[in-house]
């Protein structure tokens, strides 16, 4: 297979605008958390923002991505508004489940985002049913399903990776390899240091990326994604990032020590793709202090519009169980 | 409706007309499951794959998460998949798929998709399958908000309910009993469908009620020619489809015999039948005569040896027996 062109101005650009959507989404998501405003519980993307932007980035708008619980990240690079996904944090009517999901549950099927998922690893095998479907209405779309180094472990993982392999679906299987399960490390629980080798079990390629390199990881999810559109089948890509946050915003984190984050925090992957950037010369500092002012407004409209919208009226409780009803 | 073609066929023969229907008019129907391009384990596939071909009729890995997965992944994605597990029991590898994914997608995104999917399974007892081959599980399906539950009794409406189910929006879980799948009865030939949510009166009789489903209605067509002759005339419910349920025959039966008899293969305690009881038992207290009765299998796992089996699990004779009681003055 020919390498991947080189990544585009444009492609880079826009890898970049989703990255500081989403850190100043969560950001703000967990303002608001810890102000009380939001109920449920939360669990943000931030530390990851270069995977879900880096991944989207290399799919067609009617490519399909199945997510997990820490979901924002994927909805907002999948291009959904993110008045509706606010909204719905908010359990407002006008969130883009009507405010029946919540946080864990943030789907677009309009934008091919087959759902946020509370259960770790739920979405493979629904992504690989996807895929099923793309391969019987022939329409050479791909799946991608995210997933953490805690769903690697999951026997969902095997028979999905098992069925698109046998199938040679056109699925690109990406694991947000975070280092923590909940709260405890990926080390005392996965017999592999290297989760990519997971892959040879299925006679798959598994690759491993950094996943706080947006570059490296737009160019390797390139080459899974078009083996999987030209039916060469399904790929694994671990993705080794970190989780800045707690499990959920208001974790205590007894289970790892201050200065460990604080040593990951220098590989911050925004951080990292800005300079990057501006070692291109693809951006300049006026650009870039722009573009944060636009996201800041933004996510600023997204929090009026779910602080202004209505809440759902009990008596549509029951409303959507069924078709029809 | 014009006279029809009759034919006698066995109940997954009859399963197998409604899927042959289905996927010639609607190319988005599709079928999975473990070894169905082999006809499956009781024939309820059988011919499929050579006329569908391996792309619409997919063997199955033995990983019931998946076959479901896939399912709902390709029903949320414009199609509309027939997933088939050989034994109901396989059904608990597939919970989350079932409970967290299926039966929940469509509300919890907020009504933005549909899941029609089908969920095939093989349930209750038949020569000695033992503890996990043998279970009646309807009552975990019924359970669940977003799930519809059918359990046809006989060759026609197998066919009539599975082109119903099918043609749903809605997941349905589609039970067919071990014990009835090679029975045969009067089947129409063309096309045919049974509505979900419509129970039948199998038999008219002022003294009591009986209401059962599945494999169960035979042994109550039984029952109900042992209680003739003995003067006691029962009306026989088949419900059909459990979720939609219909409760109007139900109590409207009920209201006019005032005794009722809840017979099912499953476990009485906690079971289907419980929620019949409690139903009826709101929506006319004020006409039964006594207190509802229900006859369901003992507290046990379904035994292997044929007299365990046979003293787990009622049948014809316990339905008697619960008749005479109810009716001694």
């Amino acid at each position: 297979m020919k390498p991947p062109a080189p990544m585009s101005r444009e492609a880079a650009l826009r890898i970049h605008r989703t990255m500081v959507r989403i850190r100043l989404f969560e950001t703000r998501v967990e303002e608001l958390f810890k102000a009380g405003k939001l109920p449920g519980f939360v669990h943000t993307y931030l530390g990851q923002e270069a995977i879900a932007a880096g991944v989207c980035e290399t799919l067609q708008s009617d490519d399909y991505i199945t997510s997990t619980h820490r979901g924002h990240g994927h909805a907002i690079a999948k291009g959904i508004e993110l008045d509706g996904i606010m909204a719905e944090l908010y359990g407002k009517e006008t969130g883009t489940c009507r405010g029946r999901g919540g946080s864990m549950h943030v789907a677009d099927f309009s934008k091919g985002m087959l759902g946020a998922n509370g259960i770790v690893a739920g979405g493979l095998g629904i992504a690989a049913g996807a895929a099923l479907s793309a391969r019987l209405r022939r329409t050479g779309q791909v799946v991608v399903a995210f997933f953490g180094d805690g769903g690697i472990n999951k026997g969902t993982f095997h028979e999905a990776l098992n069925f698109a392999a046998v199938q040679r679906l056109a699925v690109v299987y990406v694991c947000e390899n975070n280092q923590y399960a909940q709260f405890t490390s990926r080390t005392r629980t996965t017999s592999v240091d290297d989760l990519s080798v997971r892959a040879g079990a299925y006679g798959i390629p598994g690759w491993t990326v950094d996943g706080n390199d947006a570059g490296a990881i737009h160019e390797t999810t390139l080459r899974a994604v078009e083996r999987a559109r030209s039916g060469m089948g399904p790929t694994l890509l671990n993705m080794e990032t970190y989780r800045l946050g707690g499990h959920y915003v208001g974790d205590a984190e007894v289970y790892r020590k201050a200065a460990e984050v604080d040593r990951h925090r220098l590989k911050d992957p925004l951080d990292r793709w800005e300079r990057t950037l501006v070692g291109e010369k693809w951006i300049t500092e006026e650009q870039r202090a722009g573009l944060w002012e636009q996201a800041r407004s933004e996510v600023s409209d997204a929090v009026r519009f779910a602080e202004e919208s209505p809440l759902p009226g009990g008596e549509t409780a029951l409303e959507a169980v069924f078709t029809g009803g | 409706m014009s006279a029809r073609a009759v034919r006698r066929m066995s109940f997954g023969q009859a399963t197998v007309d409604a899927m042959r229907l289905a996927m010639r008019e609607d190319e988005r129907v599709f079928v999975l499951g473990e070894d169905i391009s082999w006809g499956g384990n009781f024939g309820q596939f059988r011919g499929l794959v050579d006329e569908f071909g391996p792309e619409r009729v997919i063997d199955m890995p033995i990983s019931e998460a998946i076959i479901m997965a896939v399912a709902v992944g390709a029903s949320v994605t414009g199609l509309r998949p027939v997933a088939s597990m050989s034994f109901v029991e396989f059904t608990l590898g597939a919970m989350d798929e079932i409970v967290n994914q299926a039966s929940k997608f469509r509300y919890m995104f907020g009504g933005q998709v549909s899941v029609p999917l089908v969920l095939r399974a093989s349930d209750g007892i038949l020569r000695s399958s033992a503890g996990q081959h043998s279970s009646s599980l309807e009552g975990l399906f019924t359970h669940l908000p977003g799930l519809k539950v059918v359990a046809p009794s006989n060759p026609a409406d197998a066919k009539g309910l599975l082109r119903s189910a099918i043609s749903d929006d809605d997941p349905v879980v589609y039970l067919e009993n071990k014990r009835i799948t090679a029975k045969r009865g009067p089947t129409p030939t063309g096309d045919h469908s049974v509505p979900l949510g419509s129970a039948l009166i199998r038999r008219t009789g002022s003294d009591l009620t009986i209401v059962t489903y599945s494999a169960m209605v035979r042994e109550a067509e039984t029952a109900c020619r042992r209680l003739a002759p003995r003067g006691i005339e029962a009306e026989l419910i088949d419900l059909r489809s459990l979720v939609p349920l219909d409760l109007e025959t139900v109590v409207g039966s009920v209201r006019k015999t005032g005794r009722v008899i809840i017979a099912h293969e499953a476990w009485e305690f906690g079971g289907f039948g419980a929620e019949l009881a409690a139903s009826i038992t709101s929506h006319a207290f004020n006409r039964l005569r006594s207190a509802p009765v229900r006859v369901g299998a003992a507290q046990a796992p379904i035994p292997f040896s044929p007299p365990l089996e046979r003293a787990v699990v009622p049948g014809a004779e316990e339905i008697v027996e619960a008749a005479e009681r109810l009716m001694k003055p």
